[in-house]
């Protein structure tokens, strides 16, 4: 399949979903805003993942970045009294195990798939255990609306500036790979990391950094979950979302322009579930339970469709040793 | 030192990685590990009828886990048990519950049926990933996250029990296993289980076929030389961990009192896949080992409902274990210093 085919079965799909939405009686601006607020985490993550398969170091623990930031996220939040440190909170502890991740990989030349892995299920158990220990109550808290990230109205939808953050990140991310010497020096790591050592590069400390980068922008998604978006936080938050956001990547074959487009598609499909799911006379027709497979349905035909077209970098997954 | 001894070695370390982190969060939220570690313990192993729920919970991971193992073996990142545990157990609920048959043609046909439907739900990564390329930790997630739904519309809309909208029919008596003892839930559901390992372990070391599976994972390159079709290497391998998986969610249902029926939550299904990944890498992702591994894991479960209850620990930081567990054994430099040491 050609990119251009590609597209061209994006856009037929979203002319189906955009006649379906009319059909049943939506408004296209109440899907545009959940969809928004759907792609914001998405977005994040996947542009720092890009950034970071570019230079050769695959995360699959975005998902328990994203449950573990989600926590501190509404901790640090509460202690601050304020939704916009809970963010930076939540892109610490990002930040700080994307560097462990990534120390694990560079240095510990672990097996990063099976790492990922790991702290994902770690974050899984340990949510529960800081919802207790933290706030003594089990799988679920709910702090007060004022620490919300307050959303900013234009004439047709309210949107969050998170989401104005995740876009510029992507245009940044795309800027800072293609036009400069850092960008540059990143996608040699990733596909020739012995001429990028000879060269006078630090392979290892440049892969640290994306680790780390990547590790913070999935921890702000993260914390964005209960602070900018939900307005609660309950123990299964993410629900899958880091590893849509891979898809996003895959789909993307690592551009941060084109992962902030796979964003948007697979935040619009969970924006037309959420829309679906509070519409009085539409909820009655449709079994929310098809409605809450949407998001993933989406992301596994997209990724069908897309693949094959893209190529990643040569070492993607694979520490480096000099010999 | 042999191999095996060594992985044994490895293991162990790793669990002891995991069990310090846990005791030091502990020690940070003001518990007491060293009694909530007891209580575990106890909980586990301190009397027969505990050292059988021990095995009634070590039973469907072992199952699992072999999920993963088989993956492994064939290259395969496959973490799709969970998604094949629900679909296999919403088969078992089906053919257990609104079908009728002879007492031994019963057990025979749930069994089949939980199996069958967790295979069939394996097939849609395996076809996606030898027709499309699509990597199986995508697809696989993506496909749990689909069975959950699904399975909870089917389990609600069509099997729902009158009256108790929370679980679907109980399965007839005739579809039961029989409990072992009065005071466990362990059922002869556990023999098949194992049957099964030990099948698997045979196809992949005492065949042909096996071995070929075992190639593909270990040297692709080498295979596709030797003529090894990889493609259905790839399809028999997630139909196998399909089985497995599939049969460890029938088991919840038909082999596991006092429920005899699937919870419209999925509650007592869920997340055995994921925990069979922890289980599968701790056991060397070898059909043995997962079964010694099963059975720790199973100690950690059931003792950790005990150590919630002595210690007031929440029984779900056994899980933040094992995953940190998992973290500490994908570190093989960590293994080398350690082996360089002595």
């Amino acid at each position: 399949m050609t990119g251009r085919g590609g597209t061209l079965a994006v856009y037929v799909l979203l002319a189906a979903v955009a006649f379906a939405l009319w059909r049943l009686g939506l408004a296209l601006w109440s899907v545009l805003e959940a969809g928004l607020l759907a792609m914001t985490p998405l977005a994040l993550a996947a542009v720092g993942e890009c950034l970071n398969e570019k230079a050769g170091v695959v995360n699959i623990g975005l998902e328990g970045i994203f449950l573990l930031s989600a926590v501190t996220g509404v901790w640090t939040a509460e202690a601050f009294g304020s939704g916009a440190v809970g963010l930076v909170g939540g892109a610490l502890t990002g930040a700080l195990l994307g560097l462990g991740l990534g120390a694990l990989s560079v240095y510990g030349r672990a097996d990063q798939v099976i790492a990922g892995m790991g702290l994902n299920i770690a974050a899984l158990g340990l949510v529960p255990f800081l919802l207790i220990g933290l706030w003594a109550f089990p799988g679920i808290h709910l702090f007060a609306p004022e620490l919300t990230v307050p959303r900013l109205h234009t004439p047709l939808v309210q949107i969050s500036p998170v989401t104005i953050l995740a876009v510029l990140v992507a245009l940044g991310a795309h800027l800072v790979l293609h036009r400069t010497v850092l960008g540059f020096r990143i996608r040699a790591v990733g596909e020739a990391p012995e001429a990028a050592d000879a060269s006078g590069i630090r392979v290892e400390r440049l892969r640290l950094f994306t680790s780390t980068l990547g590790g913070a922008l999935a921890g702000v998604a993260g914390a964005f979950l209960p602070l900018g978006w939900f307005g609660g936080l309950v123990k299964e938050i993410s629900a899958g979302r880091g590893f849509i956001a891979l898809g996003c990547v895959v789909f993307a074959g690592l551009e941060p322009l084109l992962a902030l487009g796979a964003a948007f598609l697979f935040g619009f499909a969970e924006g037309v579930a959420f829309a679906v799911a509070i519409t009085p006379g539409v909820k009655e027709r449709v079994p929310f339970y098809f409605v809450n497979m949407l998001p993933y349905v989406t992301t596994l035909l997209v990724v069908t469709v897309a693949i094959g077209q893209r190529r990643f970098p040569r070492t993607v997954g694979r520490p480096y040793a000099r010999e | 030192m042999p191999r095996f001894a060594r992985s044994i070695v490895d293991s162990a370390t790793a669990l002891l990685v995991g069990l310090v982190c846990g005791g030091v969060l502990m020690r940070a939220f003001g518990y007491q590990p060293m009694a909530a570690y007891r209580a575990l313990v106890v909980g586990a192993f301190g009397s027969v009828p505990d050292l059988l729920e021990t095995l009634a919970f070590a039973t469907p991971l072992a199952l699992t886990a072999l999920t993963f193992s088989v993956g492994v073996r064939a290259g395969l990142f496959n973490i799709g048990a969970e998604g094949q545990v629900y679909v296999g157990a919403l088969g078992a609920a089906f053919v257990g519950g609104s079908v009728l048959l002879p007492p031994g043609a019963h057990l025979v046909a749930v069994t089949c049926a939980a199996m069958a439907c967790g295979a069939a739900w394996a097939l849609l990564p395996a076809l996606l990933r030898i027709w499309r390329g699509v990597h199986e930790v995508i697809s696989t997630i993506m496909a749990n996250w689909i069975a959950f739904f699904l399975t909870t519309y089917v389990a609600v809309t069509f099997l729902g029990e009158p009256g108790r909208a929370e679980r679907t029919r109980p399965v007839w008596p005739t579809a039961r296993f029989p409990v072992l003892t009065e005071d466990a839930s362990l059922t002869a559901v556990a023999f098949v289980a194992l049957g099964l390992c030990l099948l698997v372990y045979t196809y992949l070391w005492g065949t042909r076929a096996g071995y070929e599976l075992r190639l593909v994972g270990s040297n692709p390159d080498a295979a596709r030389y030797a003529g090894v079709r990889t493609r259905r290497v790839v399809v028999a391998s997630f139909l196998l961990g399909g089985m497995s998986a599939g049969l460890a969610g029938g088991s919840q249902v038909f082999g596991r009192p006092p429920a005899w029926s699937l919870y419209a939550t999925l509650g007592n299904v869920a997340t055995l896949g994921f925990d069979g990944i922890g289980v599968a890498l701790v056991g060397r992702n070898h059909p043995l080992g997962g079964l010694l591994s099963a059975i720790l894991f199973g100690a950690l479960q059931h003792g950790g409902r005990y150590m919630e209850y002595q210690a007031g620990v929440v029984s779900e930081l056994v899980r933040a274990i094992t995953g940190l567990v998992v973290v500490a054994l994908a570190v093989p430099e960590l293994w080398r210093l350690i082996w360089r040491r002595r």
